[in-house]
């Protein structure tokens, strides 16, 4: 799960990680308010769930209330990405604090390894991953075993990295092993400080924070659910969710519904193989009742670019013939549904053939002769 | 012989009154397996299927001898249940359960290995053996007895592997699906020493897909251990970076997680990745004759 930057930064607060104050504004008026009581210059930052919002013009700075006003202005209500942006976060941006440095830690998991693996590099505010790329020596890492957490020793190994200066070097290694209790406290899949900056009076502070959470550990913790925000899900993220689907909209022309995710992936590739185009990724998972079907067709046929929809399952743990009872009450209730090839093997695979034939279905049963079939059916092909 | 599991395997059910652990208790019992004791705490002295339950790992291996334990608890008790089989005698742990927390794999991990306990999964459907025994919620039919070894990331992607291998006369010594998260207790490597060591397998089998670096270490550990024929299958070629594909695990995140950077890595080491599911059979009928 994501969050937006104001509310890592709550948490940043509560773990002792030090930020510039900043109060979240959902009106332009509220922006001016917020200013007049910092007293000094702001940063205006939309808030939504991705990056690259300074070059969307979605950060804007603003000397005075009135300009952090028509700053508010402008941002509320934006486009960034396909995410309207209905949230601004002020923050003090005092001119006494000058920067004098900026750099990057962040804390992941490494699968590979089985460990904890923080990482820091003087260069602050850029593309880490691009970084890591080009100049993969630029970035210094430590691995903290999982049974262990991470040792004081450590955290100085990174700080040290980092600084020369005795303070800062003290400064830098409390807020990594702040960030680490947070990290592992929250449940955390990924914590950045981007960019970690150094004042000319010898503070150090983050100016930028960035969790994700795993999924899989929400179940614990409350007070992160809470911040989930639905604003950054589209409507068709929210109904997958809710009938506990796996669905990634994609650009091309032919809708996929399946079950299980690898085979939903070849699926995919398959269709690009031949020449087409999947429109989506979408898993129906292992146990697909009829519902979980109709969800799916509704999902697949509400992207008007799909000219053909593609069913392809292998019956293990799902039954065929439940999906074919949800692909007919699809049929019955949804309207302009694209023509749909059904492919069919495994588990009650002719119970399922028998209830599509009554409706005049003919399922195929080979993988790679409904993806052909699907993509000249888009093309403009019989059914 | 087969790998993990065969005739000798004695299977606890942990989990075994819920809907998914009653269900595939029966499967499994139905397939041959010796399912000899389930665990659900507080129901002792009931039976499903005949099988007996107990309380505890502990009382349902001191009274009917099982090695192997299967779960289905649910995510938030599925790490004490794992915990709970490694400290009670089990040596083979296969976690069905989707939805465990990361980090409390992490920390699982490193005790198991202590233990000398081997997890299969978590988020995986198990293994199966043909004809000899099944743990998990693979489905029994679909699978021949015979000499390919099968290892894949994703359920019914090795599924339609298998019946694609079937149709061209191919059985499986073992298949074994070891699971979509990003932690996992056997990785491929683990899978792929056990087949090269297994006087039954003949070949490999090893569908990836994208994330993480899996695929690359098993590709330099294959150059340097496996001398049996590798054909390999990579799901994923279409999908955007950034974004889950399902299983926790797959999502491209940068350099060396895509579908492309691991074929290349494949082929430089001689491992061929078929283009297609069904072009797998040929690429194994020229390496086996």
């Amino acid at each position: 799960m994501k969050i937006h930057e104001y509310q890592a930064r709550k948490l940043f607060s509560r773990f002792d990680i030090p930020v510039l104050p900043g109060e979240i504004a959902t009106t332009a008026e509220e922006a001016e308010e917020i200013t007049t009581k910092f007293k000094v210059p702001v940063y205006v930052k939309a808030q939504v769930h991705v990056g690259g919002r300074g070059k969307a013009g979605g950060i804007k700075f603003a000397e005075t209330p009135e300009q952090a006003k028509e700053a508010a202005k402008s941002i509320l209500g934006m486009d960034i990405k396909g995410y309207k942006v209905s949230k601004v976060y002020v923050v003090a941006n005092d001119p006494k604090l000058i920067v004098t440095s900026e750099s990057y830690l962040g804390l992941i998991l490494d699968r590979g390894k089985k460990a904890y693996c923080f990482m820091a590099c003087a260069e602050g505010g850029v593309e880490i991953e691009e970084v890591a790329r080009k100049t993969p020596d630029k970035i210094f890492k430590i691995w903290i075993d999982a049974a262990v957490g991470m040792m004081p020793f450590q955290a100085r190994k990174l700080a040290k990295f980092l600084y020369k200066d005795p303070s800062m070097v003290k400064q830098a290694s409390q807020i990594a092993a702040n960030l680490f209790k947070l990290f592992r406290c929250l449940d955390a899949s990924l914590a950045e400080i981007n960019p970690l900056v150094t004042f000319k009076t010898g503070a150090v502070c983050a100016l930028d924070a960035k969790i994700n959470f795993d999924d899989n550990a929400l179940f614990r913790h409350s007070d992160i659910t809470e911040m989930y925000d639905p604003e950054m899900e589209t409507d068709n993220d929210r109904k997958a969710k809710e009938m506990n689907l796996s669905f990634v909209p994609m650009e091309g022309n032919i809708g996929c519904i399946v079950n299980g995710a690898g085979l939903a992936m070849t699926t995919m590739d398959v269709i690009k193989y031949y020449g087409g185009e999947p429109a989506n990724f979408l898993d129906v998972g292992g146990s697909s009742s009829p519902e979980k079907v109709k969800t799916a067709m509704e999902l697949v046929s509400s992207d008007k670019n799909v000219k053909s929809i593609l069913i392809n399952i292998f019956g293990g743990i799902t039954r065929c013939d439940d999906i074919a009872k949800g692909l007919l009450i699809a049929l019955e209730t949804l309207k302009d549904i694209p023509p749909v090839i059904v492919r069919l093997t495994g588990t009650n695979e002719k119970i399922a053939r028998e209830i599509l034939l009554q409706k005049g279905f003919n399922a195929l049963s080979n993988m790679e002769e409904a993806a052909k079939h699907a993509i000249k059916v888009a093309e403009g092909g019989a059914l | 012989m087969s790998i993990f599991i065969d005739k000798k395997t004695r299977l606890v059910v942990q989990g075994i009154t819920g809907r998914d652990g009653a269900f595939h208790a029966k499967q499994m019992l139905d397939y041959g397996t010796n399912v000899a004791a389930g665990v659900t705490p507080g129901k002792a002295g009931q039976n499903i299927e005949g099988i007996p339950i107990f309380d505890s790992v502990e009382d349902a291996v001191k009274i009917t001898g099982v090695n192997t334990s299967v779960i289905f608890v649910p995510p938030a008790f599925a790490i004490d249940a794992m915990y709970e089989a490694a400290d009670s005698g089990i040596s083979l742990i296969v976690c069905i359960t989707e939805g465990i927390p990361t980090q409390d794999m992490l920390i699982l991990h490193d005790y198991l290995k202590k233990k000398n306990v081997r997890l299969i999964g978590p988020n995986c459907p198990g293994l199966i053996s043909p004809g000899k025994s099944k743990v998990g919620i693979l489905p029994g039919h679909i699978h021949r007895e015979g000499n390919i070894g099968v290892v894949s990331r994703s359920g019914t992607l090795s599924y339609e592997v298998v019946y694609s291998l079937v149709l061209a006369g191919y059985g499986q010594s073992t298949s074994i699906g070891i699971g979509g998260d990003p932690v996992i207790g056997t990785n491929f490597i683990d899978a792929l020493s056990h087949f090269q060591k297994d006087p039954e397998t003949d070949a490999i089998v090893l569908i990836g897909e994208i994330g993480g670096n899996d695929e690359q270490e098993s590709a330099d550990y294959i150059q340097e251990n496996i001398s049996k024929p590798v054909v390999s299958f990579i799901a994923g070629k279409t999908a955007p970076p950034g974004k889950r594909m399902g299983h926790a695990g797959a999502i491209i995140t940068g350099g060396g997680t895509t579908a492309k950077d691991k074929i290349e890595k494949f082929e430089s080491v001689g491992v061929p990745v078929a283009t297609l599911i069904s072009k797998i059979p040929g690429l194994l009928k020229e390496r086996l004759g």
